[in-house]
C-alpha cells in the first residue's frame, strides 16, 4: 500500500495546496475541532470529529442563489454563479462520507440541485479511518465501518504513517498527484491497529443499537406513537441537532435587499423551529411535539420509505454531544423500540 | 441560462380581473409573449415578487388555453397583499411546473365528473373544468357544485354563467351561505347541498376547498355511497423549493409539492394525519 | 442528595402537594442528563438523578409548567433560583404553582471539557479529592477536577437560595467571585484587539438560536428574530455582520434582567463565550448605577427601568468611547 510519514504531513498538505485549495480539520482554542482552509503551517487535528460536520462543502449553510434588479415594473434575473474550482477535503470520518451518500440522494435526485452538483462534481473527499471511537459514536448500527470509509479515496494511520487507497476515478487522480512522495509500505502493523479498532467498535456502548423497529412500513405505528409528548418535553426548539447534523438537508429560501438589488439566498433551516411550516392561513406542526416527531420521523421512516430503507442517520454521535439538554436520537430509538 | 429549477423565468402580468373582494385573476405571458411554460390541470407554478417572497400557486388556466397562463389568487398574507396591488404590465418571477396533476388522461377519462369547490378552492378546478370542456368528448356528464359566502365571493362567476352554464352536458349547481338580495339560487352550505343533490355514485369527484368543507362534504359522500378511491383533492402546505427537498411540505414520506399537490383519498389514508 | 431528594419528592407527590416534579433524567451515559417532568414516584426511582452532570437550569420549563393544574415541585439549584426569581418578578411564572425546593449547586462538570482534553470513549467520572478519575474505552485518565467544570461555575456567584419553599442542606453565601477578571481583560483590550476577539468567537454562531431558547430570560412570545415583518428575521447570515448583531442585540435585551445563569455559553455547540456580553452588562450597570444583582429579590425596581435625577449621563458612553 502507498503510504507517507506522519512527519511529511505538513509537506503534504503543502503540495496538495499548491494546484487546489485544501480543507482539513484543525483544532480550536477551546479544544474542539473544525475544518480550516489549509494555510502553511497548520495542523491536523487528532480530533476524532468536526463540531460541524462536512456537509457544509457541498451544502454551505448561507449561499446565493440568484440576483434580481428590479426597475420599474421591470426585473432582471442575474445568474450569479461563479465558475467552479476544485477542491480538497481531507480527513474525512467515515460517517461523514457516508452523509454525502444521503445528501446526494435529496439534491441529485430529479430535478437535480445544480448548486450542490457543482461543488460535489469539484470537491475530492479523501477520508480518514477511525481509530479512537468514542462512546457517543454509532455509525455501525447503519452499517458503515469507520476502519473502512467510503470516499473517493481512503487513508489509515498505523502511529507512523498514513496509508492510501483510491475508491474511484477522483481518487486515483488524487493520489497520482501526490505519488511523487508516496512509497510503498507494509501494512503489518496498520493491519494490527485496524483489528484493534474494531475489537473497539464492537464494545462501543451504542453498539448494539437496533433500527429494527424503524423503516417506511412503519410510518403509522412510530408516528402516533404515545412517547413523543415525553420525549419532546423539554426540547428547546433550537436548531442544534439540525445544524451540526451532517445529514439535515432542510432549507429556507430568503430575498435580502441590499440597495442595490434583491439577492436571493438559500440557507440551512430547521424542522424544530416555529415557523418551519408556517402559512399565512395556519400551521400543520403547532407545537413541538410535531415538529420533534417530524425529525426523528424522517430519520428513521420517512427517509427510508423514500430510499430503499436506506436511514437518514449515520450515528456521527454530534446530536449526542451537542443537544443542550441531551435528548437524542438514540434515546428516541431506544423509547420507540418494538420489542 | 436556466438551467437549475431555483433560477425563475420572467413573466409579465398583461391582465387583471378583480373577481371578489379579495381575490384577483392574474394573466401571465413571457416577455416574448406566449405561455411561460406548459402545464397539466393541477399543477402548480411558484410565482415570487424578489424582496418580497416567493409563494406556490396553482395555475387556473386550462393547459388547452394556448395563449397565456391564469392564477386565481386570495389576499392573505405577505406576498399576496404585494400582487394584489400591481398594476398591469408588472414583472414576476415564475418558475415550474410543479407537481403532480389530475390524472385527466387516465382515471379521468370517460367518467361522469363530479367537481365540488368551496371559495377559492375553485382555482385549481377550473384548470381541470376548462381542460375536459375542451376535451368534452374524452368525459361524461359533468357536474359542478360551487359555493362561496356570498354571490360576490364566487370567484370566475361571469365565466360560470356565460360558458359554463351554457355548455351542453354541464350542470352547475351554485351555492351561497347566507341569504343575499338579487340571489335566488341555492342558499346553504356545500356538505349539505351535496348530499341534497345526491348525485349517483358512478361519478368521480374532484374537491377542492376549505379544510372544513372537504372534512364535511367526504364524510356526506360517503353517507352517499362514494368510496375514497373515486374521491381526489388537492393539498397545499407551507413550501419554498417546490422540488421535494427544502423538507417542510411533507405529509409523512410524501412532497406535496413533488408527490402531490393531487390526492386520492384512499393514498392520504395513509398518512400521517398532519396536515 | 440525590436520594433525599426522590424521597422529598416521593412524599410530597403522595400526599399531593405537587401532581409533578420537574428534575433531570438519567441518559445512556454517565453525563447526558435531560430535564425531565416526573409524575409517580415509579418514574422518580426509575430515572431521576441529580449528580456533577446536572447542570441544566429548570426554571424556563417553569414558564410553561406554572401555569398548568396543580402544583409542580422544582429543585431549584442557588443560581437557578434567581433566575425563577426574575421571571416571578416578570410575571413570566405563577408563583404559587411551584413548589420549590432549594438544593446546593455544587459544581456541575461540564463532558465537553473532558473531551477537550482529548479524552474520550467516556464510560464514567468520579471525584476523587480533587482529581476527576474518567473510566474510558481506553482505560483510566485523570485530570484535575476544577478543569472539568462547566464554565458558568467557574465563577460561582452565590451558593444562597434567594427563593424557595423548604430547602434540602444547608444554605450557603453570596461569594466574592472572580467573574468579572474576563470583562476587565477585553475592557483593557484596545477597540481593535477586543473588536477581532468578538469578531472570532461570533464568526462561529451556526445561528441554531440555542443560547436564545435556553435563556431564562428570553421569553418572549414572538421574538423579533422569529419575525418576518421585523427586517431581522434571518436563519443565516446575509452578510458577515448578522450574526454578531443577532448577540448584541439579544444582549441589550437581557440586559438588566440576566441573572448570569450561564446558560447560554453551556449550551452554545461552538463554545462562544456569550455570558462575557452579559457581564459586561451587568458590571457596567453595577459601576453606573451601583451594585444590582438581578433576580436577587422579585420587588426591587431594576436600575434599567428606574429613573433617578442622579442617574448617570446617557454620555458617559460616549466619552468612554472616546478614550
Amino acid at each position: 500500500m502507498l503510504k507517507i510519514s506522519l512527519d511529511k504531513l505538513d509537506e503534504l498538505f503543502e503540495a496538495i495546496s499548491a494546484s487546489q485549495t485544501l480543507y482539513i480539520p484543525t483544532d480550536r482554542e477551546d479544544g474542539s475541532a473544525a475544518y480550516r482552509k489549509y494555510e502553511s503551517g497548520m495542523k491536523l487535528s487528532n480530533a476524532l470529529n468536526t463540531v460541524r460536520s462536512a456537509k457544509d462543502f457541498f451544502f454551505p449553510q448561507t449561499e446565493n442563489l440568484v440576483d434580481f434588479k428590479m426597475e420599474g415594473k421591470n426585473i432582471e434575473v442575474i445568474d450569479v454563479r461563479k465558475e467552479s474550482e476544485d477542491f480538497v477535503v481531507f480527513g474525512v470520518r467515515a460517517c461523514d462520507a457516508r452523509s454525502f451518500t444521503i445528501l446526494d440522494k435529496v439534491f441529485l435526485a430529479e430535478p437535480v440541485d445544480s448548486y450542490y452538483k457543482t461543488r460535489r462534481e469539484h470537491g475530492t473527499v479523501v477520508t480518514m479511518a477511525c481509530t479512537r471511537p468514542s462512546e457517543t459514536c454509532f455509525c455501525g448500527v447503519f452499517g458503515i465501518d469507520a476502519t473502512a470509509p467510503e470516499g473517493d479515496a481512503a487513508c489509515w494511520s498505523d502511529g507512523e504513517s498514513l496509508f492510501f487507497e483510491a475508491h474511484n476515478e477522483k481518487g486515483e487522480k488524487f493520489i497520482s498527484s501526490i505519488s511523487s512522495m508516496l512509497e510503498d509500505g507494509d501494512t503489518a502493523k496498520l493491519d494490527e491497529v485496524r483489528e484493534k479498532t474494531r475489537s473497539i467498535l464492537k464494545k462501543l456502548p451504542l453498539a448494539g443499537l437496533s433500527t429494527e423497529s424503524f423503516g417506511g412500513d412503519r410510518m403509522m405505528e412510530h408516528f402516533n406513537s404515545d412517547k413523543w409528548g415525553e420525549l419532546s418535553e423539554s426540547c428547546l426548539g433550537c436548531g442544534t441537532c439540525t445544524f451540526v447534523c451532517p445529514t439535515c438537508q432542510c432549507y429556507d429560501i430568503k430575498d435580502f435587499n441590499t440597495g442595490h438589488g434583491i439577492k436571493r439566498f438559500r440557507c440551512w433551516d430547521s424542522c424544530m423551529y416555529s415557523d418551519f411550516t408556517k402559512m399565512a392561513h395556519g400551521n400543520p406542526r403547532l407545537t413541538q411535539l410535531e415538529r420533534f416527531r417530524q425529525r426523528f420521523m424522517h430519520k428513521l421512516v420517512y427517509f427510508p420509505a423514500n430510499n430503499n430503507g436506506e436511514f437518514g442517520c449515520v450515528g456521527c454521535g454530534r446530536c449526542l454531544s451537542k443537544c443542550p439538554i441531551s435528548m437524542n436520537i438514540v434515546k428516541v430509538m431506544k423509547a420507540l423500540e418494538v420489542k | 441560462m436556466n438551467n437549475d429549477t431555483l433560477i425563475p423565468y420572467i413573466g409579465v402580468v398583461t391582465d387583471i380581473r378583480q373577481d371578489t373582494p379579495d381575490v384577483k385573476t392574474f394573466r401571465v405571458v413571457s416577455p416574448e409573449g406566449g405561455k411561460v411554460f406548459e402545464h397539466m390541470p393541477g399543477q402548480c407554478a411558484m410565482l415570487s415578487i424578489p424582496g418580497v417572497g416567493e409563494g406556490m400557486f396553482s395555475i387556473t388556466s386550462s393547459p388547452t388555453n394556448k395563449d397565456f397562463m391564469e392564477f386565481s389568487i386570495k389576499k392573505c398574507g405577505c406576498l399576496t397583499t404585494w400582487l394584489h396591488a400591481m398594476d398591469v404590465g408588472q414583472q414576476i418571477t415564475i418558475r415550474g411546473p410543479y407537481g403532480n396533476h389530475f390524472p385527466v388522461e387516465t382515471d379521468l377519462k370517460g367518467k361522469d365528473l363530479l367537481f365540488i369547490a368551496g371559495g377559492i378552492g375553485l382555482a385549481p378546478l377550473r384548470s381541470v373544468i376548462n381542460y375536459v370542456r375542451d376535451n368534452r368528448s374524452d368525459y361524461g356528464d359533468v357536474q359542478i357544485v360551487y359555493g362561496s359566502r356570498s354571490k360576490d365571493d364566487l370567484v370566475d362567476y361571469k365565466e360560470i354563467i356565460d360558458e359554463w352554464m351554457a355548455d351542453d352536458g354541464i350542470e352547475v349547481n351554485l351555492t351561497i351561505d347566507n341569504p343575499q338580495d338579487g340571489w335566488d339560487g341555492h342558499v346553504g352550505f356545500v356538505p349539505n347541498y351535496v348530499k341534497e343533490l345526491n348525485p349517483s355514485i358512478s361519478k368521480t369527484v374532484l374537491i377542492c376547498g376549505p379544510p372544513i368543507m372537504i372534512k364535511f362534504t367526504l364524510a356526506g359522500l360517503k353517507e352517499l355511497g362514494f368510496t375514497e378511491t373515486q374521491v381526489y383533492t388537492t393539498m397545499e402546505l407551507r413550501m419554498k423549493c417546490a422540488v421535494g427537498k427544502c423538507g417542510r411540505c411533507n405529509i409523512g414520506n410524501k412532497y406535496v409539492c413533488k408527490d402531490g399537490p393531487v390526492f386520492r383519498f384512499d393514498q392520504l389514508d395513509e398518512l400521517p394525519d398532519e396536515y | 442528595m440525590q436520594e433525599a431528594m426522590i424521597n422529598r419528592a416521593k412524599q410530597l407527590l403522595a400526599d399531593g402537594t405537587v401532581n409533578r416534579v420537574i428534575g433531570w433524567k438519567r441518559g445512556e451515559f454517565v453525563y447526558d442528563v435531560t430535564p425531565a417532568i416526573f409524575e409517580t414516584a415509579e418514574e422518580i426511582d426509575a430515572e431521576f438523578v441529580y449528580d456533577d452532570f446536572t447542570a441544566a437550569n429548570v426554571s424556563k420549563y417553569l414558564v410553561k409548567e406554572s401555569k398548568k393544574d396543580g402544583k409542580i415541585l422544582a429543585f431549584l439549584k442557588p443560581c437557578d433560583t434567581y433566575s425563577f426569581n426574575q421571571l416571578t418578578k416578570e410575571h413570566r411564572v405563577v408563583r404559587d404553582n411551584v413548589y420549590i425546593i432549594g438544593i446546593p449547586g455544587g459544581p456541575k462538570l461540564d463532558a465537553e471539557k473532558i473531551k477537550a482534553k482529548g479524552i474520550t470513549g467516556i464510560l464514567g467520572a468520579k471525584n476523587d479529592n480533587g482529581t476527576l478519575v474518567i473510566d474510558t474505552l481506553y482505560g483510566e485518565e485523570k485530570m484535575p477536577y476544577y478543569e472539568a467544570l462547566s464554565t458558568k461555575c467557574e465563577s460561582c456567584k452565590s451558593k444562597k437560595h434567594v427563593v424557595y419553599d423548604e430547602l434540602i442542606g444547608e444554605d450557603g453565601d453570596i461569594l466574592e467571585s472572580n467573574r468579572f477578571d474576563m470583562v476587565e481583560k477585553l475592557e483593557n483590550m484596545s477597540a481593535q484587539e477586543r473588536y477581532d476577539f468578538w469578531r472570532e468567537q461570533l464568526s462561529k454562531c451556526i445561528r441554531c438560536n440555542a443560547c436564545r431558547n435556553v435563556c431564562p430570560a428570553c421569553t418572549c412570545e414572538k421574538c423579533v428574530f422569529d419575525n418576518p415583518n421585523s427586517g431581522v428575521e434571518n436563519k443565516a447570515p446575509a452578510d458577515s455582520f448578522e450574526e454578531n448583531m443577532f448577540h448584541i442585540i439579544r444582549a441589550f435585551h437581557v440586559a438588566g434582567r440576566c441573572t448570569d445563569c450561564g446558560e447560554c455559553s453551556r449550551v452554545c455547540p461552538q463554545n462562544i463565550p456569550l455570558h462575557l456580553l452579559n457581564r459586561k452588562f451587568i458590571k457596567d450597570i453595577n459601576s453606573l448605577y451601583g451594585n444590582y444583582q438581578a433576580g436577587e429579590d422579585t420587588t426591587s425596581r431594576a436600575p434599567l427601568n428606574d429613573y433617578k435625577t442622579d442617574d448617570c449621563e446617557a454620555s458617559i458612553v460616549h466619552e468612554r468611547g472616546v478614550e
